[in-house]
């Protein structure tokens, strides 16, 4: 059954970036965008979470559809008492999940995890929510191959009926993680 | 010293003073999660500056706090996109129109050195139900706040990505702070207020391990700090609101520097 369903959508800011875009999500699927540098990628994830401007075509979405939105830089405050496990809990997501390498930052604030250990319990806290669509854009910034491997295996322990729509610039990480990708270099419209 | 908090004369200005002293420090926790702190201090003056209206004019102390509170939110919004700079010209305003209606009205001059300085001996009933008509739903919405405004926060995007009614709790929050803002201005001082409510979180927030503790311990700091501010104004003669910050700012500022020292020891 499919999630979320793009048909000959364009999108942008005060102009269209990328148009003509048309693919779907289904339940359980992992699916990959690539594309050159600047040619859209996350602007479409952003458009799908009302961020960036939809210009034409139409978005069907699933009723009540619960969608998280990992962003490149997720945001961090300094100097901010807020632990892993209340973290976490801001997204309700389920705890019992938890990898061991996270589970060992889960009394830890959250300002004082390094960039790649918040990396990773910012994609988990998306993963483990009751949310049937996750959007996670570069996921792997910040991670070592140690993080990598980890990323993995979160995404293949997630549940099973939740989709994904992934950017990365990493391709053997894409080619790794999804079930279908899609290029989106040819449909940006630097022209338009 | 102890004595003078059990003053049946002193009772009402010292559960006030309490009642403040446990709700704006778990405000300023929040105003800092949002980077919103100056906006404190910018609601307090508008907040201010109409009740002075409001008692030059005969208004209640109820009706004069909630329109200072309503116009301070509208101005919170209008001015949003200008940050800080936004906050200073509310402060700006609220100050201007303070000072100008305290010089041109007899009513108002008292009131007008009272809101700057603090009049917590003198406060009364109406003053007494003001805040506790705010403290109560502030303190019973802080558990459904704490989960939606920090992941507006830490997850900003989400609200917008499942069209969440996210006005319901961002609105409530602005408007039930400058609530209490306006009505512990009112007892306690510009200043004072504005102490409680930035001073207790930044104290803590350097060493606590998580956002629950910080709330506990930023209250306590507050609780601590208005109980001597109290004892020490009314003992030693001295204006409550410059004493309140002086020992806010020595235990907040011994707060970070012993955390600090831990730090570097371990």
């Amino acid at each position: 059954m499919s999630l979320l369903h793009l048909q000959d959508i364009t999108v942008g800011y005060q102009k269209p970036i990328l148009a003509r875009v048309t693919f779907q999500v289904k339940k359980g699927e992992v699916l990959g965008l690539s594309g050159s540098n600047g040619c859209g990628k996350s602007t479409l994830l952003k458009a799908l979470s009302g961020e960036a401007r939809i210009f034409s075509g139409i978005v069907t979405k699933l009723p009540e559809l619960k969608i998280s939105l990992q962003k490149q830089h997720p945001p961090r405050l300094a100097d901010f008492p807020l632990s892993a496990h209340e973290y976490l809990t801001l997204m309700a997501a389920d705890k019992a999940m938890l990898p061991p390498r996270l589970e060992l930052l889960r009394h830890k604030r959250v300002d004082s995890l390094s960039g790649g250990q918040f990396q990773l319990l910012s994609i988990f806290a998306c993963l483990a929510s009751p949310s049937q669509l996750v959007l996670l854009d570069e996921p792997t910034n910040n991670l070592d191959p140690a993080g990598v491997s980890l990323l993995l295996e979160m995404l293949k322990n997630r549940r099973p009926e939740q989709g994904v729509i992934l950017i990365s610039h990493d391709h053997d990480f894409v080619h790794a993680a999804t079930t279908r990708q899609i290029d989106l270099t040819t449909l940006h419209c630097s022209d338009l | 010293m102890m004595d003078l908090l059990f003053d049946p004369l002193f009772r009402l200005p010292l559960l006030i003073g309490l009642c403040a002293s446990i709700v704006l420090p778990l405000l300023g926790a929040f105003l800092h999660a949002r980077e919103e702190w100056l906006a404190a201090l910018g609601v307090a003056h508008v907040t201010a500056a109409a009740q002075l209206v409001g008692a030059a004019l005969g208004w209640p102390l109820l009706a004069s706090g909630f329109l200072g509170a309503v116009i301070a939110v509208a101005a919170k919004q209008l001015s949003a996109q200008q940050g800080n700079l936004g906050y200073a010209l509310m402060m700006l305003a609220g100050w201007a129109v303070l000072y100008l209606v305290a010089a041109n009205s007899s009513l108002g001059e008292s009131l007008g050195h009272a809101l700057s300085d603090g009049q917590i001996f003198l406060v009364g009933k109406e003053q007494f139900i003001a805040i506790l008509l705010v403290s109560l739903p502030f303190v019973a919405c802080i558990p459904w706040w704490s989960q939606r405004l920090l992941r507006a926060r830490f997850f900003s995007g989400y609200e917008q990505a499942n069209k969440l009614p996210a006005w319901r709790w961002h609105g409530s929050f602005d408007l039930l702070s400058a609530l209490l803002l306006a009505f512990s201005t009112a007892s306690l001082g510009l200043m004072a207020s504005f102490a409680l409510v930035i001073l207790p979180a930044w104290a803590v927030f350097g060493w606590s391990t998580s956002w629950k503790q910080s709330l506990v311990a930023s209250v306590i700091i507050g609780v601590i700090s208005y109980l001597i501010a109290f004892m020490i104004a009314l003992s030693e003669d001295q204006p409550f609101a410059p004493v309140q910050v002086a020992i806010l700012l020595t235990l907040a500022v011994l707060s970070r520097l012993s955390h600090l020292v831990i730090h570097r020891i371990k």
